[in-house]
């Protein structure tokens, strides 16, 4: 049986998903995705033409609050949990070229 | 008498009279901790210190006033607790600290319950089995080689072995119930909306559910009316008023009407449990239910259907463990390759399968064909139980088609393993509440019955598990565990 998803589309989804896999690993997801996947696909003998699609199973819509400031959160509590802090603010590697 | 083999009525009274003190209690369940433990494995983190010094406030105080009072909790390590270390078994959370404490968790402490400590479970919850922490192997209290189910697994063993009197889980496709059937207790997985969610690690949004996990019926609707309610921190949560479920226990289910589905009996079930079922439909006819057969005709598309919209659900909610604000961060130059590594080095292979497949099924030109095709099976299967619930009040099948598998024996195999849940995830498909609760033995192993409700309908629920409870006469007495009651 020709799998359903490709090594190729295993890594295209892989780098949407930020994770990172080797050449052993990607083999056991496309196997593994493409049975589950292949699965999946047993909903094609459902005719749902016409048929709502469920997102969300209690009657609610936009449930608002009235729009008051609190208190909020210390900021060293807030930075207690970040791997890489500098001057009360989180670390990060550069995310923009330099000029 | 080991005293957790009282109900909270019965402890609530001694502690009132005080023949007995918070204290107790709290020492009773670390000195069965140390006892068994190290053969099942619930527990990832203790609470010991922090746990006498509540009890000892408790002992002080003049009259057992509240709820819960005194009572030793167990809380699955997906729910956070300040100051206590919660890691969803994964070691991207190896040293989280959370800085607050979750709804359910604040409802607990409000009712003056002592956490005793953190249960293991499935890495976020993604899980049958407990086999995908990646902490520990939890065990069954049944027999060791087997596993506890999953993904609540430590709460349901910790229950089942007498370590604490109670425990929360979370249920996102059968996670409180399963367990609950394959340790012999007693599960409840709320409607959708009924308990908040607020601090509860996400999995699947539209699907998870807080709900109770203990050995009695009784105990489970207290616990239950402690943690439901609205919360404006959820505004998934339900403004509907908590009915008092301890005072739905009144025995009389004379016309309860009983629906029976036969896909719940069919093809994929083991004969045990299909016996063991059929008696208790007979049970609940003796009592005075009138049980007739009806069909969910979309049962089978339950699976599938869940795995996709979990799994994309589950991709959405995963994508804030990147190494920034919390959790373990791989270093590297660049801030791709930085997210990269730390979710590839942090997640286990589950975790990481259902991401990979949620963020197919949403991704651009596959979304009509697998998600939105889901989110249509849903419709399908929630109209199944509407059509059913109109004419019934509750819904009776098994919990699981097996009793308890052995470890290691369907972990390199995710479909076999997702084709365990395909009684419990139509449930949280279709938003109503469901209770698994012991009926009888297969084998030696407990057998779960599933009973399932209308929305908000968990009175109910729990009038008709307690009548049949009552006069099942099934002694909770899990026998592997060596030494356990030397």
């Amino acid at each position: 049986m020709v799998s359903r998803i490709s090594e190729e589309q295993v890594k295209y989804v892989a780098n949407l998903a930020r994770l990172s896999f080797d050449d052993e690993e990607i083999k056991k997801f496309t196997t593994q995705l493409g049975d589950i996947i292949g699965f999946a696909e047993q909903l094609n003998e459902l005719d749902t033409e016409g048929v709502e699609p469920t997102t969300h199973v209690l009657d609610m819509y936009n449930v608002m609050r009235d729009d008051v400031v609190e208190p909020s959160l210390p900021r060293e509590e807030a930075l207690k949990n970040a791997p890489v802090q500098e001057d009360g603010q989180v670390k990060v590697p550069q995310i923009m070229e330099a000029d | 008498m080991p005293l957790f083999e009282e109900g909270l009525v019965s402890l609530k009274e001694k502690i009132h009279k005080k023949e007995i003190k918070a204290s107790d209690l709290v020492d009773e369940a670390y000195a069965r901790i140390g006892k068994v433990d190290h053969q099942v494995k619930a527990f990832l983190t203790l609470n010991e210190e922090a746990a006498r010094e509540d009890a000892k406030e408790l002992d002080e105080k003049a009259a057992a006033d509240t709820l819960l009072y005194g009572m030793p909790i167990g809380i699955k390590d997906n729910m956070v607790t300040k100051g206590l270390r919660t890691t969803c078994a994964s070691h991207i959370l190896d040293n989280y600290d959370p800085i607050f404490d979750a709804t359910v968790i604040k409802k607990v402490k409000a009712a003056k319950s002592i956490m005793i400590g953190k249960l293991n479970m499935d890495e976020f919850a993604m899980g049958s089995s407990t086999e995908n922490s990646s902490m520990a192997i939890t065990r069954n209290p049944w027999d060791l080689d087997r596993v506890p189910g999953g993904s609540s697994g430590g709460s349901a063993a910790a229950v089942a072995s007498g370590e604490v009197l109670f425990a929360l889980g979370t249920d996102t496709g059968g996670s409180i119930r399963q367990p609950s059937a394959f340790c012999g207790v007693v599960g409840m997985k709320p409607t959708y909306g009924r308990v908040s969610r607020f601090g509860v690690v996400a999995f699947a949004s539209s699907l998870d559910q807080v709900g109770p996990i203990t050995r009695t019926v009784e105990d489970n609707a207290y616990l239950m009316e402690t943690i439901a309610g609205l919360d404006p921190y959820d505004e998934t949560s339900a403004d509907v008023p908590v009915p008092h479920y301890s005072a739905a226990l009144t025995g009389d289910i004379k016309g309860l009407r009983v629906a029976v589905p036969k896909e719940y009996l069919g093809e994929g079930i083991d004969e045990a449990i299909k016996d063991k079922i059929k008696d208790a439909v007979r049970q609940l006819e003796a009592l005075g239910a009138v049980c007739e057969e009806v069909s969910l005709p979309h049962s089978r598309y339950a699976v599938p259907a869940y795995y996709i919209i979990a799994s994309s659900e589950a991709s959405a909610n995963l994508a804030r463990f990147d190494g920034v604000r919390y959790g373990e961060r791989a270093e590297s130059k660049d801030l791709i390759e930085m997210y990269k590594k730390s979710r590839s080095q942090g997640f286990g292979d589950e975790v990481k399968r259902r991401i990979m497949l949620g963020t197919f099924a949403l991704s651009s030109g596959y979304y009509d064909a697998y998600y939105k095709k889901a989110q249509q099976a849903r419709t399908l299967i929630k109209q199944d139980f509407e059509k059913v619930l109109e004419n019934h009040d509750i819904i009776v099948g098994p919990t699981t088609p097996t009793t308890a598998f052995k470890i290691g024996e369907k972990v390199d195999d995710p479909l076999t393993m997702y084709a365990n849940d395909l009684l419990t995830i139509p449930v949280n498909l279709a938003g109503v509440p469901a209770i698994s609760l012991p009926c009888g033995l297969a084998d030696g192993l407990p057998v779960g019955l599933q009973m399932i409700g209308r929305p908000f309908g968990e009175e109910t629920l729990y009038r008709a598990a307690h009548a049949y409870e009552q006069t099942a006469g099934f002694k909770l007495a899990p026998t592997a565990i060596k030494g356990a009651n030397d």
